[in-house]
């Protein structure tokens, strides 16, 4: 087993993820804790600095509990306190290692998990997972009937580019942007599993974290990032070319689609600003650290004393605010970037849950619609007295009335689960927007605070000259 | 601004300001207005309308002069262009219709505030350079300086053709060739061979990071545009409910509305008290280089009179007329030596003057902008992790 020690030719952009794993307490070559708890207001994931590593109460919400009517649904948006099982902690700890080499090299991830939750095998454990694996779960939960309706976390996207350069080599500092972003994408997504309760209880999450050996999981092709939403869009494609329109009883959910579909086109222009932002703000970091030298050797050059000194801490100044452009950049793109891309996939998968409600209703649609050409055919039958063909018409007038009550059943029983989870999920948002662009702003204030510093200490030098 | 200049040998005053100007299409037309006591003005004030164009010509009357070889000649300032920003603002009017109301109305207040800005640079940097020449003991008297300010009619000084243009060329590459040839030689005097070297040295180091202080600006300015329309998208995204998070968003673009504000008067400061202090600085390192030059030129007439000499005196031919050229070159270089010596002393104090100035506003203006920056911060996040 390789740790990921590489040696970093070009220091910045290493700085640059120091910085960032620094500050969110976790670093490339050591153990990221990721915290999962819940309190009385929903589910959350804190990061807490690697050591001492503290319980805190987890409350799995039982996927048994489907609720039968609309007001239940509302009553239990919260986690109702009643259900909490005892105190626990579910912990997700990730670092990466390296394995084989050329082109077919894979970087293997570490997920570590801390639990009492009596349905794994042992408290504390830990597996390697590629990230073929990771699109694996996300393959076998979207497929799942019992599912449907569900917002299931979309991984994080492929990249064929990004991952073959890092194949070649993994020296480069981009390289190691790439593969630091992919780790915390794939966290993250991992904390967004583990926090949904019904996702939590299925045996193949439970596998994931759990199974020494995971089987390869094959058909991620098909998850690519473009695919991802070439799925989702198909989907809606499909929906769109039903030719029976549905008639919503209530517009909550044509109303919610539109909300969403407008969120996230806002979204996708907001990350686009945001990327340039990172672009500029690591070109102006680089322009800093040129300019930097420039005034040093300026400096250098000047035979007044006094100025010559002076022009030579003010190209120290600059070489630290590099430092904090570089800072700077980091947080806007882990933490600012990255949280609209995440919530840009996410809004795509609950468009997917209304299009699974769709294709529901369609089907219990065409079941009543076979169910009404049957009838008609007994009806010829009996016309026409055959009885032996009578006896199968009847039988199959009985399946079909038994499919038709089942899949209004399901359709209802999805509508519910699409309303309780847009509610969740609604929440859980606003959280995390929140909590991230609060932790982004308070790096701004540190960053401000530390530049009043370098030039308080600027000045004097500057009056000094004479 | 104004420079106050008081001759104290004739209790004379001269001060020139630009007290108006004017942005048309393609030009900008400086009022230049003048308040002086000396005794060859028709009024003691008046002003006149002047056009780049004069300003160049009065410049290249004082580099053309042979009576001011041995001074720092003030460089001339800058073209005015606007071209950037005008095609800025076309391509905001094209654009219209692709964004919304608010949206272009930023913009446009953006775009028309960096016009001013260039406006205003540029004015200044005219005016620098008159101030300049009316506080140089011997060019605030030169009759085309005092032409400049009083004649209330066209100077019809028409811009260089396109021959003039090339002869220009030529003149300083071979100016450069030659200044390689002499920079090569080692002067007697130790602080001519000391200016030489460190002025060589200097004016490269200034070029370099006056281009870099320019990259790293217009990087920062960038970053306030992205901050810009990172607040406008988040303001549409606040405004589309009345949820607790769209109040959130609507806070947060708040904010960031006034801290981009902050970032792009970061980066006009340090355009204004960095940037384009080392684009002067360049320019006068350059003006003094030129009259060492000058005084290397000189020296060489000098050299080669006394070798005409020599070569006169031996054939016992043309000895007066060689003596007498001879002389003229020696007075000639002892002038230029003399003053030379006081202008490259001045200029020394000039620049640590400015260097002084401008940084140390420079850093009291980043740390105003840093404190403003903190408290905006401090404030908002106040009030966002109170109400959630």
């Amino acid at each position: 087993m390789l740790l990921v020690t590489k040696k970093f030719h070009n220091k910045s952009e290493f700085e640059f993820m120091k910085l960032f794993a620094a500050r969110n307490d976790s670093f490339l070559s050591a153990d990221a804790n990721v915290e999962l708890s819940t309190d009385k207001s929903g589910s959350s994931a804190r990061k807490e600095p690697s050591g001492p590593r503290h319980a805190s109460s987890f409350t799995p919400s039982p996927a048994a509990m489907q609720p039968t009517s609309l007001e239940q649904v509302q009553a239990t948006a919260e986690p109702n306190p009643l259900k909490t099982c005892e105190n626990l902690s579910t912990n997700c700890v990730m670092f990466l290692s390296s394995l084989g080499d050329g082109m077919n090299a894979y970087v293997a991830y570490k997920v570590s998990t801390r639990t009492s939750l009596p349905m794994f095998r042992s408290k504390v454990f830990s597996v390697r997972r590629r990230f073929s694996d990771f699109l694996g779960l996300y393959e076998k939960l979207s497929v799942k009937q019992s599912l449907h309706g569900c917002i299931i976390p979309p991984p994080p996207e492929k990249s064929v580019v990004g991952m073959t350069k890092v194949k070649v080599g993994m020296d480069d500092p981009s390289s190691v942007e790439f593969v630091e972003r992919r780790r915390a994408a794939l966290e993250r997504y991992l904390q967004r599993v583990v926090s949904h309760p019904s996702l939590l209880q299925d045996p193949d999450v439970r596998e994931f974290l759990e199974r020494e050996d995971l089987p390869r999981a094959v058909n991620t092709q098909a998850l690519s990032g473009a695919g991802f939403l070439k799925m989702i869009n198909k989907a809606s494609d499909a929906v769109n070319k039903m030719t029976i329109k549905m008639n919503e009883s209530d517009t909550w959910f044509e109303d919610k689609f539109q909300e969403v579909e407008n969120e996230e086109q806002q979204l996708r222009k907001l990350h686009v600003v945001v990327d340039s932002l990172v672009n500029h703000r690591k070109e102006l970091c680089g322009n800093t650290a040129v300019f930097a030298k420039s005034l040093a050797m300026l400096g250098n050059s000047e035979d007044n004393t006094a100025l010559s000194r002076a022009l030579s801490q003010l190209a120290e100044v600059e070489d630290k605010m590099e430092q904090l452009h570089q800072e700077q950049a980091a947080s806007d793109f882990f933490i600012f970037a990255e949280l609209l891309g995440d919530y840009i996939r996410l809004l795509g998968a609950v468009r997917g849950c209304f299009d699974q409600r769709m294709r529901a209703w369609q089907r219990w649609q065409e079941a009543q619609s076979t169910l009404q050409k049957k009838r008609e055919a007994e009806a010829k039958l009996l016309w026409a007295n055959k009885p032996d063909k009578l006896q199968q018409a009847k039988e199959e007038i009985t399946e079909w009335e038994a499919r038709v009550t089942q899949y209004e059943r399901d359709f209802d029983r999805i509508g519910m689960t699409v309303r309780k989870e847009v509610l969740r999920f609604e929440k859980e948002k606003a959280k995390d927007f929140k909590s991230q662009i609060i932790k982004y702003l308070e790096a701004m204030l540190q960053s401000q605070q530390r530049l009043i510093k370098f030039w308080e200490a600027f000045l004097p030098e500057a009056k000094a000259i004479a | 601004s104004a420079v106050l200049n008081v001759d104290l040998q004739t209790d004379a005053m001269l001060q020139v300001d630009i007290s108006d100007a004017l942005s048309e299409r393609d030009k900008v037309k400086f009022t230049v207005h003048t308040k002086s006591t000396l005794p060859n003005f028709k009024q003691n004030e008046f002003s006149v309308v002047r056009q780049h164009e004069e300003f160049i010509w009065l410049h290249d009357s004082f580099v053309e002069n042979e009576e001011y070889a041995g001074y720092i000649i003030p460089p001339a300032p800058p073209r005015p262009d606007f071209d950037a920003s005008r095609e800025k603002l076309q391509k905001l009017g094209e654009g219209e219709g692709s964004m919304t109301k608010e949206e272009f109305t930023k913009m446009k207040q953006e775009l028309e505030a960096e016009y001013l800005a260039i406006f205003k640079k540029t004015v200044a940097m005219h005016e620098v350079f008159l101030c300049r020449v009316a506080a140089h003991p011997v060019l605030r008297k030169d009759l085309n300086f005092h032409v400049f300010l009083e004649y209330n009619q066209d100077l019809s000084v028409r811009g260089k053709n396109k021959k003039e243009k090339l002869e220009d060329f030529f003149k300083n590459v071979v100016k450069s060739a030659d200044g390689v040839l002499v920079a090569g030689v080692k002067d007697v005097d130790d602080f001519f061979e000391h200016e030489k070297t460190f002025l060589l040295e200097y004016h490269n180091r200034v070029k370099d990071a006056s281009a870099k202080s320019d990259r790293m600006i217009r990087s920062h300015k960038n970053a306030a545009d992205d901050i810009n329309r990172i607040a406008s998208s988040l303001y549409t995204l606040g405004t589309q409910d009345s949820t607790d998070l769209c109040k959130f968003f609507l806070k947060v673009s708040e904010l960031f509305e006034k801290t981009r504000k902050i970032e792009a008067r970061i980066a006009a400061d340090e355009d204004l008290k960095l940037a384009d202090l080392l684009k002067y600085y360049l320019r006068e390192s350059q003006a003094a280089k030129d009259l060492l030059y000058r005084r290397s030129r000189a020296l060489v007439d000098y050299e080669n009179a006394n070798k005409a000499l020599d070569k006169a005196r031996a054939k016992n031919r043309d000895v007066l007329q060689a003596e007498t050229s001879q002389q003229l070159c020696c007075h000639k270089f002892e002038k230029i030596s003399e003053s030379a010596k006081q202008e490259l002393i001045d200029f020394k104090t000039r620049r640590v003057a400015a260097f002084r100035k401008n940084l140390v506003e420079l850093a009291e203006l980043e740390l105003k902008h840093a404190k403003g920056n903190l408290q905006l911060l401090q404030g908002c996040l106040g009030i966002l992790k109170g109400n959630t």
